[in-house]
């Protein structure tokens, strides 16, 4: 750990590396994790083509095997518009679960064979057969009997129908989860809403009436057809549904749907064909040909031609006749799905104005009748909403694993389903995921207490007059088939009806919060208001026995205090009152409104709607005027009549809405994300226990132990070394000792080191080697015993936005020591500032700023003064004073050490002195020492022509080698001849010497130590190390001068 | 004796005497005693750099003065806007279109305006500052030559800096509020969702929004302080700071960075608006705490870790 820090930069570098490459990794490896692709293989498989149809039909089917075999087979059926291509990823994924997994594309669809019968029991039905057939014969799969596989099937819409169809008609099946698809085709393109006994009598939430005769749902009818006629590969584009967003947002793609209450949702890539059936109708619905009869062929594309006819008429007529009636019951589940045993997970959508919550109520009813096991999941997506989310997925995944391979915990038959909060400041709802024991009322031998609770929710309004403009137009828009979730969200808000085409009935504000879960009833009483005939229409055209009725739309809505509304499931229920008399007299109904899970938060309220249009129907285009109003009880009980039950204990009270209340627990993670929870506890129990204990020592200090033999000593210094990762050393080798009552000047050339000693005194710095003792105690940064020690280094360091004298109290009340050890008046003395210690800082002149730095630095009067180039901005009197001060400082017995670049300074000022050059001490004693290390003397000569007689003399008749000749005459060392010697001879050979001088200044021994190593003469070692300890000696120099005469 | 001349001139002064300061050298008396340590008696390293020096050094900056002002001018620049506004909130119910509706909503909106940038600015320039501004000036050497232990250097600081963000967190919504009451007057929080909350219960829950923005901010904080120490220059800490957090709200834009988005440490940095409906929605709340505390933890260990062995140069 040490060696670790002791690099710390190069540790830093390496981190930042490795983290710069995890990061990297991540981003790159994140999105793509994807295991090694299952195996898979192509075959065409051809089945006979079934009723009226002449040739067998081939089949594009892809199968794909799991790592090991023999497993349980999956068929996977695609959704209207797709192919089994879309399906590619879904199967990889249930392959890598382990099964083996069957794609095909149906017939008509992809590069399969044939036409489409929409799901029909008589064609592709009996091919799905086939494929079971064929997956018997293969090897890779379980057998339960011979020709017998053991197979579950799945698919979204088209292929959820398929799933039903064939589990109903063929036994082999033995686990089936249909996703978003129908119970009744006709009943849901031709929806009436109106409630008849069987759907009152029903005990499950979200059954809701099929009354027949129904309202075309012309938009979506005109989007699937689309899909067929124009051959658009239409593959689900709606992206995936938002699970629990909030419990999402932090989980991994694993464990629910992405992304959180920001942003927009579909940030996942499409989820191919999970629920591929949502045409996008992007080049769609206004370029349907809407009247049949001629180019009915032409307009058809692959869709059976007597499907296509019939379609065509209904376009026309917005009603349905018998025989598309007869196709489409060839085509429903309902015929069959009586028949199901296997196991059944019926998955729904909550955005599904296509096939509505009340078809998977229907299956359930009539798959749970047969005895069979049904659990129900209503995720937050549809048709108008995007494929199941990846909990539902999961659960689906779960539901095979039990009951075709056993493994896993038989799945729970919970009913889950998932509500919107309130709207954000986004716009955006987020949802939570409720999670009941069972999908109430299936089990009729549980009795009433396993039927869905309905509450009774009153409804305040008057009758209101409502009109059908004539032609239907405008028409109110609630959402758009085919566009999708955004749309249909946008819409929900204000599908609140067009004005004087609307009747509106509004509740109280909840006093808790609700959560409808299902079909909501309620009773109206509605008339015709009788229109006089305007003159010239012929009113004989409409009084044909295709009588269009009475059509009305009903929906409903919370409506938020601040008027914010969101229309249940985004879906109107249209129904049809063929029977409403001419004559103004009411009739009662009971109409079943959009099933969905509706969240009503506290202080919120319904709205139920009642209008005469809806863009996405075939209403009617006969200008009538309707009265409504909300039914009375007794008008109820005498409507509903056979039906067995009271009204009252279905939640019919008058005037109020029957509200199913199914309950349930949160499941998944609970609101409060546990983990996040816990960490951010215990992130910021560490935040305060850092900030409370931060900085405490624990008997840290030094580890290595105070010498007593140095306590007294000031200052010592052994073996310093500082290196800096890949730099030349700024010192290399640094020794010596400062003792009491110095005053040690700190000598050298810029560069020499001496800075980077001093920092390292100070504990700024740590020495790469060595050790700095402070009275016998290691120095380190931090060290206690730097308190002993004033400094002052490489300039001052204030704050400049307060003032001098501001600066040095803060400074004093930051040690933390008592006020009256501080000594200010003798530091401000010192400082000399006068009044200008009153201003700020930035005003000061260098010098100024040089002073206070001092004067800081001697506040508490530190026993070691440390100072770096002290009198640099000072002018000569205050240089002078300086020297004073600190000599007499030192004289109480503390310590100064003075670092200078200025010989003189150091000769004038110090006591003792340390030479230092590139990182190292030369040299070290008293000023006194080193001086007389030297015997150089000069000779002044009075007449310039002297020189040479003066060399000669020095040279040949005294034998001196060492000379120079200067400005201020002739420089020798006379080593130990003395100098009244050579004045003699000098005199004597008739030089007139003026004067004889010891040239032992401060600066001349410091040049004779130094100047080698920077004389390039000294050779290229002059910057290495080697260099520096031969020139060390002011003795050494003798040979080299010479060159120099 | 001598006379000394401000270098411009522009004042002189009177009779500096550099005899007074050798004259005082006179009066220096005995060595302080020393303690069992040796460092002379009467001081304790953590006792070194009170937090009450501490903040008086910072309040008199004038940059810190400058924060404080503009937090408290923000809410009455923002009534002076309000006040050209014709009413016509043109459908839409957003939070800033209720912003004249009540005292709490005019001070959640000052939040709102001010999280994403203002506040990101005020706190990474209290936190950037803290070492890198006294390296700037030099006088890190001094405190930590005093010696201030290291940690206890940085957390002095922190604390202190924490302290200058509190306040100017506090400052904006206090005055918000009584500016509000003055403008709008004390009526109930009117939320986008349609919820009213009572001025009582709006004022719990604005504390709540503080406490977690504070938390979802200490991130800045952090990373404020790991580049202060890891650089000299005070600019540097504090652009480098709120560029990172600029950064993060970009990527935060990007949906096809799927989950990673969700560890970015603006992701949560608006989930206080669950605060804003009933029942609270503590989820991404909690979350984005977490998040930011992790960031801060993490930085803050790695501004400790490099700033106990690092070579002061400055």
């Amino acid at each position: 750990m040490r060696r670790w820090l002791r690099t710390p930069a190069r540790r830093w570098t390496t981190l930042g590396v490795v983290l710069a490459v995890l990061a990297l990794v991540a981003v790159v490896v994140w999105p793509s994790a994807a295991p090694a692709r299952v195996s898979s293989s192509e075959q065409r498989i051809s089945a006979p083509g079934g009723p009226g149809v002449a040739e067998p039909v081939e089949l594009d089917t892809t199968l794909y095997l799991p790592e090991s075999t023999p497993a349980p087979a999956v068929l996977l059926a695609h959704g209207f518009g797709g192919s089994k291509a879309s399906l590619t990823d879904q199967a990889q994924q249930l392959a890598r679960d382990g099964f083996v997994v069957l794609t095909y594309s149906a017939r008509g669809f992809g590069t399969s064979t044939g036409q489409i019968a929409l799901d029909s029991l008589d064609h592709e039905i009996p091919d799905a057969r086939a494929l079971v057939d064929w997956l018997a014969e293969r090897p890779e799969v379980t057998l339960d009997a011979p020709g017998d596989p053991r197979i579950g099937v799945t698919g979204g819409s088209y292929g959820g129908a398929l799933s039903l169809m064939l589990a109903g008609t063929d036994p082999r099946i033995d686990a089936l989860a249909p996703v978003i698809t129908w119970n009744d085709l006709g009943d849901a393109l031709f929806p009436n809403a109106l409630a008849d006994a069987d759907t009152l009598s029903a005990a499950t939430p979200a059954a809701a009436g099929d009354a027949g005769d129904g309202v075309f749902k012309r938009g979506w009818a005109a989007a699937l057809i689309a899909s067929v006629t124009t051959g658009a590969s239409l593959t689900g584009t709606l992206g995936v549904a938002e699970g629990d967003t909030g419990d999402t947002g932090f989980a991994g793609p694993g464990s629910g749907g992405g992304g959180s209450d920001d942003g927009q949702d579909g940030s996942a890539p499409p989820d191919a064909g999970t629920d591929g059936s949502a045409p996008t109708g992007t080049d769609g619905a206004p370029s349907l040909p809407t009247a049949g009869g001629i180019g009915v062929q032409a307009s058809c594309g692959r869709l059976m031609l007597e499907l296509c006819a019939a379609y065509s008429l209904a376009a026309e007529t917005g009603r349905l006749g018998p025989d598309l009636a007869a196709l489409l019951e060839r085509s429903s589940p309902a015929t069959v799905a009586g028949d199901i045993t296997a196991p059944t997970l019926l998955v729904q959508g909550e955005r599904d104005t296509l096939f509505g919550l009340d078809q998977a109520d229907a299956n359930a009813r009539a798959i749970a009748a047969n005895g069979a096991t049904v659990a129900v999941s209503w995720y937050n997506g549809g048709h108008d909403g995007g494929s199941p989310d990846s909990d539902t997925e999961q659960r689906i995944t779960d539901w095979f694993r039990h009951w075709l391979a056993g493994t896993g915990p038989e799945p729970s038959t919970a009913f889950r389903y998932t509500v919107d909060g309130p709207v954000s400041d986004t716009g955006r709802a987020r949802s939570r995921t409720l999670q009941a024991a069972d999908y109430p009322g299936l089990d009729p031998a549980a009795g009433p207490t396993s039927e869905t609770p309905r509450q009774p929710v009153g409804l305040t309004g008057s009758a209101q007059v409502i009109v059908n403009p004539p032609g239907g137009q405008p028409a109110a828009v609630s959402s758009l088939p085919g566009l999708g979730g955004l749309a249909s969200s946008v819409l929900s808000t204000f599908g609140g009806g067009l004005p004087g085409q609307t009747a509106r009935f509004t509740s109280e504000p909840m006093a808790d919060l609700t959560v409808l879960t299902g079909t909501s009833r309620v009773a109206l009483s509605i008339s015709r208001v009788p229109v006089p005939a305007l003159p010239g229409t012929s009113a004989a055209t409409s009084a044909a026995d295709d009588d269009p009725g009475a059509v009305l739309f009903a929906s409903l809505a919370k409506v938020t205090p601040g008027g914010v509304r969101t229309l249940a499931g985004g879906a109107v229920a249209p129904i049809r009152i063929t029977d409403l008399p001419a004559d103004g007299s009411p009739a009662t109904v009971v109409v079943d409104l959009p099933a969905s899970a509706l969240q009503v938060e506290a202080g919120s309220s319904v709205e139920v709607s009642i209008a005469t249009t809806n863009q996405a129907f075939a209403g009617s285009t006969e200008p009538s005027v309707y009265r409504v109003a909300l039914a009375d009880q007794a008008a109820v009980a005498s409507a509903l009549g056979t039906a067995g039950r009271d009204a009252g204990a279905i939640g019919l009270d008058t005037a109020s809405l029957s509200a199913p209340e199914v309950g349930g627990e949160r499941v998944g993670d609970s609101e409060i994300p546990v983990p996040q929870l816990v960490g951010l506890v215990l992130l910021a129990g560490l935040v305060v226990v850092a900030l409370l204990i931060g900085g405490r020592r624990f008997g840290r200090g030094s580890s290595r132990a105070p010498d007593p033999a140095l306590a007294e000593v000031p200052l010592a210094i052994t073996g310093l070394r500082k290196q800096y990762p890949g730099g030349v050393p700024a010192v290399q080798d640094v020794s010596f000792r400062v003792e009491a009552g110095q005053v040690l000047g700190l000598l050298g050339p810029n560069g020499a080191g001496k800075t980077t000693t001093l920092r390292m005194v100070m504990g700024l710095i740590s020495p790469s080697a060595g050790e700095i003792r402070a009275f016998g105690r290691v120095v380190h940064p931090g060290a206690e015993i730097l308190s002993r020690i004033g400094s002052f280094v490489e300039g001052s360091g204030f704050l400049p936005h307060l003032s001098g004298r501001a600066n040095l109290e803060l400074y004093w009340k930051a040690t933390g020591r008592p006020a009256e050890d501080a000594h200010m008046d003798t530091a401000l003395a010192i400082a000399g500032l006068g009044a200008a210690v009153e201003r700020k800082v930035r005003t000061y002149s260098q010098g100024m700023r040089q002073r206070l730095a001092i004067a800081q630095a001697m506040l508490g009067l530190p026993e070691l003064l440390l100072l770096d180039e002290p009198t640099n901005g000072l002018d000569p009197p205050q240089i002078h004073a300086m020297r004073e001060v600190l000599q007499r400082y030192a004289a109480t017995g503390r310590t100064v050490l003075v670092s200078s670049h200025l010989l003189s300074e150091v000769e004038q000022t110090c006591s003792h002195v340390v030479v230092m050059h590139k990182g190292r001490t030369i040299a070290t004693g008293t000023v006194a020492e080193l001086i007389a290390g030297s015997g150089e003397t000069v000779f002044g000569l009075d007449r310039a022509e002297d020189t040479e007689t003066t060399v000669r003399v020095l040279r040949d008749e005294l034998g001196l080698r060492a000379l120079e000749v200067t400005e201020a005459g002739v420089q020798v060392d006379l080593g130990r001849v003395p100098a009244s010697t050579a004045v003699a001879a000098l005199v004597g050979a008739g030089v007139a010497v003026s004067a004889v001088a010891p040239r032992n200044r401060l600066e001349d021994v410091f040049l004779a130590m130094v100047g080698e190593s920077v004389d390039p003469a000294a050779g290229d070692g002059a910057m290495t190390g080697e260099a520096a300890p031969s020139t060390g000696s002011p003795t050494g120099a003798g040979d080299d001068r010479e060159v120099r005469v | 004796m001598s006379q000394v001349h401000d270098r411009s001139g522009r004042e002189r002064f009177r009779e500096h005497s550099t005899e007074v300061a050798v004259t005082a050298m006179e009066t220096v008396g005995a060595k302080v005693p020393t303690s069992t340590s040796g460092a002379p008696a009467g001081f304790r390293s953590d006792h070194t750099l009170p937090v009450a020096v501490e903040l008086r050094r910072q309040l008199r900056r004038r940059r810190t003065q400058l924060a404080l002002v503009l937090m408290a001018l923000l809410p009455i620049i923002l009534v002076v806007a309000f006040a050209f506004d014709d009413g016509d909130t043109g459908g839409s119910v957003s939070l800033v279109d209720l912003a004249t509706t009540s005292a709490t909503n005019f001070a959640v909106v000052c939040l709102f305006f001010s999280a994403s940038f203002l506040l990101i600015v005020v706190i990474a320039l209290f936190f950037g500052d803290t070492i890198a501004s006294e390296a700037s000036w030099s006088s890190l050497r001094y405190l930590l030559a005093m010696p201030v232990p290291r940690i206890r250097l940085l957390r002095q600081k922190v604390i202190v800096a924490g302290l200058l963000s509190v306040a100017a967190l506090l400052v904006l919504p206090v005055v918000a509020v009584v500016v509000g009451l003055i403008a709008y007057g004390g009526g109930p929080l009117a939320t986008p969702v349609g919820e009213q909350l009572s001025f009582g219960t709006a004022l719990l829950r604005l504390a709540l929004i503080l406490a977690f923005i504070a938390v979802q901010l200490a991130w800045v904080a952090g990373l404020a302080l790991m580049l202060s120490v890891l650089t000299d220059a005070p600019l540097g800490a504090v652009g480098g700071a709120v560029l990172l957090s600029i950064l993060s709200q970009i990527l935060n834009q990007i949906e096809a960075l799927g989950v990673i988005r969700d560890w970015l440490p603006t992701h949560y940095s608006f989930a206080w608006t669950g605060a804003l409906v009933n029942p609270i929605r503590w989820d991404d709340m909690i979350r984005g705490g977490f998040i930011s505390l992790l960031y801060a933890v993490v930085f803050a260990t790695i501004a400790v870790v490099r700033f106990r062995r690092k070579d002061i140069t400055s």
